[in-house]
């Protein structure tokens, strides 16, 4: 094939005393991004599994793209509800289109130009985890986030959260996340607030999430309506708003083993109990408000910042959803707990492994004596 | 009896199973290769040219004299083939079709037959995987009846006829160890189970226990952990049906057999079947292969590539060819998966370990088997300890390796892991 031969012309030059070795990694990076490369086994066991780290983190991607259609055309939707304007599906689509690009240009161009510049600098292979981390972000954003904040927040995120501990697989928390963490603290005007969530809101039109008004003191009769907070036509960041979206793609994860269905099952279960012991309102609402259905679903269950034994998944889970609804209820400075419970338990993560694994030696000495 | 479930594993299903024929095939060549055996240090004792017997030996292990690997057949040591530093790779002895054999019938007592026959090497220990010393007693002896591997042979076929010496070798197994002697069975098979129950009645250490499940269900490894895990310290021995069978036969006749059923499978093999042959032997004349395959001694999870003198391992009696993968796929990443497995393609990259709670899925031991993986990495002794590395061996990995999606070579790593302890501790 054509391609192939260029690519086979050109890669001595990329190699160890050809003239671009220091873009080793970002030529290797393109082309196992076009081949699956042709190497064969050498050790151990002399077949493997299909299924590799670019597939493992695509197949994340692809469950996010309900998350971001819905999304795109909810921003459109929001927007032009505020303003109380009558449009086609196809101008509230290309509206959301406008908003929603340019986030995904900013994410992924700092967030991959970084990573790119720490694979060349240590030697490494480009690591595939951005392409999930960069789909995130600007799903977990208020879509009038200005792109310079964003780009700080990216910058911030992969720098500071991950490639300071060496890199994908080695951070602690959740870059995504923390992103958003970063946001929220440094700039919480622009990320909390009832004017936020929708793109050039027309100033009469309330358009606070629906934890925004329980917040302010609200009731359940003062929020939308379950059916439209299940399909998402309410304000909130980009793509929390829609379950139905949520629940296909987390289906999906859940079906390719993806994603760990004990987290999932556990933080639902956690939300559920604290609801039930310490809140006024039904429990659903609250599994249906916020970022609590997109937290579980796609941040929770990042295998690298979550619990890594199954058991510790289960507590790891449990607290999450216990401790964000603790937030929601009990906490007078914000609404929203789903994020921080997620960077709480990330930190404490690797001491829920810890004892886990600690029971499982302490089992072992037991059967020595 | 016991039944026993496993119930994390997973069959690897591929294409090339064998028929049930057997075949005869006399080898022209036969080769012990002090590669197959962990930790042996070769001390030759033949030149080339020099004719020899079945059971003449030719090398002993310098670090316990008492060991020493014989000819499978009979005839002239054709070739000592070295390596780098001038390391003995293999001794090549060409048969002389007479069978010769020398006759160990004087020696009584069993261990010392089974030493210097040079059948001794087919008993194991774990941990380690090293040949059993006899100066030990182990705890317990497994034999495991069965193999749940890719395109396994099909053990209760090949050991239809040999019952007798199979009688003979749990008796004398029996009498090398104070504990049991756990022979593992599968649940399907009836007829083994009950040939087994049949020939051990009046052994009163014998306990048969039944297994069900994937693979690997049939690895000792796997039995062993569900039946009596190793605590430091401890010793257990194991060996293969068909050495057990060896066994029994040179306690029989006095004589050492090296004949051996191996079957040819994979889907680059043309017609997949069984054969009759000797341990060791250069199967190049039965290779009907296609091109660009990979001709592997023992299964596609443990198995050892063979190149050149196609010369099968000590303890396989499986031969697998499969299509070499070394070609790029266009976004070989992003194709939908029809087929899991089918060459020996990576399938990817190595990466960092990114993806938690896959290994558990397949790895039936009460052990965390990422920890103890990066434990073995960084080469922290008291944590191999406490994490259960003696409890394991490289091949209870192999099945971590294959679905690994970070593409790291597991049983290297808990090789060198578990290699690191016994040279610091032994």
């Amino acid at each position: 094939m054509g391609l192939r031969n260029y690519i086979d012309k050109i890669k001595p030059n990329f190699e160890d005393g050809g003239k671009f070795a220091r873009f080793h990694s970002t030529f290797e990076a393109f082309e196992t991004f076009l081949y699956t490369p042709d190497t064969v086994t050498t050790s151990g066991a002399h077949i493997r599994d299909a299924v590799d780290m670019k597939r493992c983190l695509i197949s994340v991607v692809f469950a996010l793209i309900p998350c971001f259609l819905f999304g795109t055309w909810n921003i459109g939707y929001q927007h032009f509800l505020s303003l109380g304007e009558d449009v086609t599906f196809w101008q509230t689509v290309s509206y959301g289109l406008i908003k929603i690009i340019p986030l995904y240009i900013v994410s992924y161009i700092v967030g991959l130009t970084i990573e790119f510049l720490f694979a060349e600098i240590r030697h490494e292979a480009v690591n595939e985890g951005y392409f999930v981390t960069g789909f995130l972000i600007p799903l977990i954003m208020p879509v009038d986030v200005p792109l310079w904040m964003l780009a700080l927040a990216v910058a911030f995120a992969v720098i500071i959260g991950k490639e300071v501990f060496g890199g994908s697989g080695m951070n602690v928390v959740n870059p995504a996340l923390l992103a958003r963490a970063f946001l929220f603290f440094s700039y919480p005007s622009k990320m909390t607030g009832d004017s936020v969530w929708i793109a050039e809101k027309a100033d009469a039109y309330s358009g606070a999430t629906p934890l925004g008004t329980l917040f302010n003191g609200g009731t359940v009769h003062d929020i939308p309506s379950l059916t439209d907070m299940f399909i998402g036509t309410i304000p909130g960041s980009i793509g929390e708003t829609s379950k139905i979206a949520i629940l296909i793609g987390g289906i999906f994860l859940i079906i390719t083993g993806i994603a760990s269905l004990r987290i999932i099952i556990a933080t639902f279960i956690g939300a559920i109990s604290m609801s039930l012991l310490i809140s006024d309102i039904p429990f659903h609402y609250h599994l249906l408000m916020g970022g609590f259905m997109f937290g579980t679903f796609f941040m929770a269950t990042d295998p690298v910042t979550a619990a890594q034994t199954n058991i510790g998944k289960c507590i790891y889970g449990f607290l999450i959803g216990a401790i964000a609804i603790l937030i929601r209820v009990a906490n007078p400075g914000y609404p929203e707990g789903m994020m921080l419970a997620i960077l709480l338990l990330n930190v404490f993560a690797p001491l829920i492994d810890w004892c886990v694994v600690e029971c499982n030696i302490y089992k072992r000495k037991k059967r020595w004596k | 009896m016991d039944k026993i479930k496993i119930r994390k594993g997973l069959d690897i299903r591929l294409a090339g199973a064998p028929s049930k024929q057997i075949e005869r095939f006399e080898p022209k060549f036969c080769a012990i290769k002090p590669t197959d055996f962990i930790g042996v240090v070769p001390k030759l004792h033949v030149e080339e040219g020099d004719t020899v017997k079945v059971g003449s030996v030719l090398f002993h292990d310098k670090n316990n004299e008492r060991i020493v690997f014989t000819s499978p057949i009979s005839g002239t040591v054709k070739a000592i083939v070295r390596g780098e530093k001038r390391a003995i790779l293999k001794i090549m002895v060409e048969n002389d079709g007479k069978n010769d054999a020398i006759d160990f019938s004087f020696v009584n007592d069993p261990i010392d037959k089974m030493l210097q026959s040079g059948v001794w090497p087919m008993l194991r220990q774990r941990p380690f995987a090293t040949i059993a010393n006899p100066n030990d007693r182990p705890k317990h002896i497994f034999v495991s009846m069965f193999d749940t591997s890719p395109l396994a042979p099909d053990n209760d076929y090949i050991i239809e006829n040999q019952y007798d010496a199979i009688a003979e070798g749990i008796n004398v197994l029996s009498r090398l160890t104070d504990g049991n002697v756990y022979i593992n069975v599968n649940v399907n098979s009836t007829t083994c189970t009950d040939a087994i129950n049949r020939i051990s009645t009046g052994i009163n250490n014998v306990v048969i226990t039944q297994f069900e499940g994937p693979h690997p269900a049939g690895n000792v490894g796997t039995q062993i952990n569900a039946l009596s895990p190793i605590n430091k310290g401890e010793t257990v021995w194991y060996c293969y049906p068909q050495d057990v069978i060896i066994i029994g036969k040179l306690f029989l006749t006095g004589r050492y057999d090296s004949t051996r059923i191996i079957a040819m499978t994979g889907s680059a093999v043309k017609n997949p079947h069984y054969y009759q042959t000797q341990v060791g032997a250069d199967i190049t004349p039965i290779l009907d292969i296609v091109d660009n395959s990979r001709v592997i001694s023992g299964n596609v999870l443990t198995g050892t590539k063979i190149t050149g003198d196609n010369c099968i391992g000590f303890y396989d009696s499986q031969v697998t060819v499969i299509p070499e993968g070394n070609e790029y796929k266009l976004f070989g990443w992003l194709r939908p998966i029809f087929k899991r497995f089918t060459d020996t393609n990576t399938n990817g990259d190595t990466r960092p370990y990114i993806m938690t709670g896959q290994f558990e899925r397949v790895f039936p031991f009460d052990i965390y088997p990422m920890q103890l993986i990066k434990a073995c990495l960084i080469k922290d002794i008291d944590q191999m300890e406490e994490l259960g590395i003696y409890e394991i061996d490289a091949e209870d990995f192999a099945l971590c390796e294959v679905i690994d999606p970070s593409k790291t070579p597991i049983q290297q790593i808990i090789r060198e892991g578990l290699e690191f302890i016994r040279k610091e501790t032994c």
